[in-house]
């Protein structure tokens, strides 16, 4: 079900546009928002409340990068993988960041803290090598600033 | 030197708010071209010489006169910010977006005037969530102060506004892909005809313009069509915002007349290559645009003289390839995020792309053959403009098709020594 503020959310967006599905991305980021993923329960709240079905909802949920369709831990960390950030060292930074938490690229810690992707290019590529965590950007990553970053995340 | 997009902007990092904004002239453009004659500001943005910034160059005013007028067309029109800013290497709309969201609600209050938009939206990636924050917050103040919403400036008009943040993904960008993604769809492609000036968002007259196209406006109305050519070194108006990424000393985003020389960037604003490093090429404008080399160093980076050098202005901002750096490791990186993004509308682009990107990884791995070149080069033919239904794989051809050719001696020696030669020397 979703929660009251969740429709709230849901139906401010929708009033926008003259057609109600037409803010089913906008329902997926709430939802993703306040539970980390969209379930698929949450696909079918959110098919329902848009008056469309789950099919529908879903075919659009696993078009975007952002959203997620499969739990992620705690802290989602997304590095880029783009072309400045690869050639000012992003194979090093995913490599550090791979063995400090002990996890592939798509995975979550075994304590749920942290799920580690790779994100295209974040605008930022002046400042590379970069990464966002929690949807923060965090530029000119070397592996000891790494370390920093991830200490700030519980 | 005048930086006219820029100049508000605060040097340390914050936003600029409504009433600094306005001190500092704000607002004063969308005052005045609410006394005009929209087909007057149509006019003047057609003299002024102003040209797309969001990678394809096509002339702003030309693409506002298509647009259906007059008290029979369609109703309500659209006009949409494209704010989504995915090409790798590309870094430039967040510098406006950030630092001066004003300048851009101000730019689509005057657009909006000129093609009779009622509607609008901000188009914005999911990443850029400070740039978010901003823009709502401009467009909070905006309202508030009666600059948005109903009867604007006191003109009769309305313009609603709204922020829209994507779920993420490059096709987004693709105008067509985008309207489809703001009706809460997956951002394939849209058949043109029919144009999205006559039938775009929902159906109704829509344009679509870059957020640099949109922050030029209220300049070009306050100080003229003549004034705006005079910025520019070369036949292309205006100022440009040009960036370096890379290994140069000091990568960056600066605003400089359009037609500055790729040299005078790299050399002067980029502070020249990192020590230890030399300069072998550049994408002047983005992931989609093909290399240049040192022999095009002293090309202006305009539209004409770019493509005149056989590549494109794109976005303006540029990727540079060092001598410490693989160019078959840069190309796959480069194919391999082409191939994710695809949409998979068409069957060139999807299964050429993935091709190419398995056929790259073969070569930097030590596994390449001759053969393998020649099937690139049919890649590139495959997915060449005309034959698919939107320009990402043509796009993607460019780095690809222009690596083979100035640096063929790279693939060759991966394939004669059966391995990547800076991977096992780094
Ligand atoms: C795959 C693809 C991605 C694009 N991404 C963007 C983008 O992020 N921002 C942008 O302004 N234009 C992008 N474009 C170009 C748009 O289709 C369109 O030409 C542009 O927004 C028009 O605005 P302009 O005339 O002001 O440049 C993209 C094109 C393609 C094919
Ligand atoms: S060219 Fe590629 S991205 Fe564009 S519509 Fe075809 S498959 Fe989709
Ligand atoms: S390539 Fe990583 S931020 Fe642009």
């Amino acid at each position: 079900m979703l929660t009251p503020e969740e429709q709230r959310e849901i139906e401010e967006e929708a009033a926008h546009y003259p057609v109600r599905r037409a803010a089913c991305i906008d329902a997926l980021r709430v939802v993703q928002k306040h539970r980390g993923w969209v379930s698929d329960e949450s696909v079918r709240d959110i098919a329902e409340f848009l008056h469309t079905s789950p099919e529908d909802i879903d075919s659009v949920a696993t078009f975007y990068n952002l959203i997620f369709r499969k739990p992620v831990g705690r802290h989602v960390i997304m590095i880029c993988d783009s072309v400045s950030c690869w050639v000012m060292g992003y194979d090093k930074m995913r490599d550090h960041l791979k063995s400090r938490l002990g996890v592939e690229m798509g995975q979550t810690t075994s304590d749920g803290r942290f799920t580690l992707l790779p994100v295209v290019c974040l605008g930022a590529c002046d400042r590379a090598p970069t990464m966002i965590v929690d949807g923060q950007l965090h530029a000119n990553l070397d592996p000891a600033k790494i370390d920093q970053i991830l200490e700030r995340y519980e | 030197m005048e930086t006219p997009l820029t100049a508000k902007i605060r040097p340390d990092g914050e936003m600029i708010d409504l009433a600094a904004y306005e001190r500092a002239g704000g607002y004063q453009a969308a005052r005045q071209a609410m006394q005009m004659a929209p087909a007057d500001i149509v006019e003047v943005v057609k003299k002024s010489g102003l040209r797309g910034r969001g990678g394809a160059g096509f002339p702003t005013g030309q693409k506002w006169s298509f647009v259906p007028s007059g008290p029979d067309s369609a109703r309500p029109k659209y006009l949409v910010a494209n704010g989504d800013e995915m090409e790798p290497g590309t870094f430039k709309d967040r510098v406006l977006l950030e630092g001066d969201p004003h300048e851009l609600v101000e730019g689509m209050i005057i657009s909006a005037r000129a093609i009779g938009a009622e509607r609008g939206y901000v188009f914005l990636r999911g990443e850029y969530t400070d740039a978010g924050e901003r823009i709502e917050r401009a467009l909070h103040e905006a309202k508030s102060e009666g600059y948005l919403g109903q009867n604007i400036f006191g003109s009769g008009a309305d313009f609603d506004l709204r922020l829209h943040m994507s779920g993420g993904r490059y096709m987004c960008g693709e105008e067509t892909g985008l309207l489809n993604a703001l009706e809460g769809k997956r951002a394939n492609p849209r058949a043109k005809p029919p144009f999205p000036q006559v039938s775009g968002l929902f159906g109704k007259p829509t344009i679509v313009q870059n957020i640099e196209t949109l922050c030029n406006i209220p300049h070009i109305v306050e100080k003229g069509p003549e004034w705006f050519q005079k910025l520019s070194l070369t036949g292309d108006a205006g100022t440009k915002l040009y960036g370096a990424s890379g290994k140069v000393k000091k990568p960056g985003c600066w605003e400089l007349p359009m037609g500055t020389t790729m040299r005078e960037l790299l050399e002067k604003h980029a502070g020249g290559m990192q020590d230890g490093v030399q300069f072998r090429g550049a994408l002047p404008g983005g992931a989609s645009t093909d290399f240049l080399t040192a022999d095009h160093l002293d090309v202006p980076m305009d539209f004409t003289a770019v493509a005149k050098a056989g590549s494109r202005l794109g976005t303006g901002t540029m990727i540079v390839l060092d001598d410490k750096t693989c160019p078959v490791g840069m190309v796959w990186n480069l194919e391999h995020f082409f191939a994710q993004e695809s949409c998979g509308w068409c069957t060139p682009c999807w299964s050429g792309l993935h091709w190419a990107e398995e056929i790259l990884a073969a070569i930097e791995a030590g596994r390449g053959s001759t053969e393998h070149l020649a099937r690139l080069d049919h890649i590139c033919k495959m997915i060449a403009p005309g034959n698919t239904f939107c320009a990402l794989a043509p796009g993607a051809a460019e780095p690809l098709q222009s690596a083979l050719k100035y640096f063929p001696e790279d693939f060759e020696r991966h394939i004669r020594e059966k391995r990547c030669p800076w991977r096992d020397g780094r």
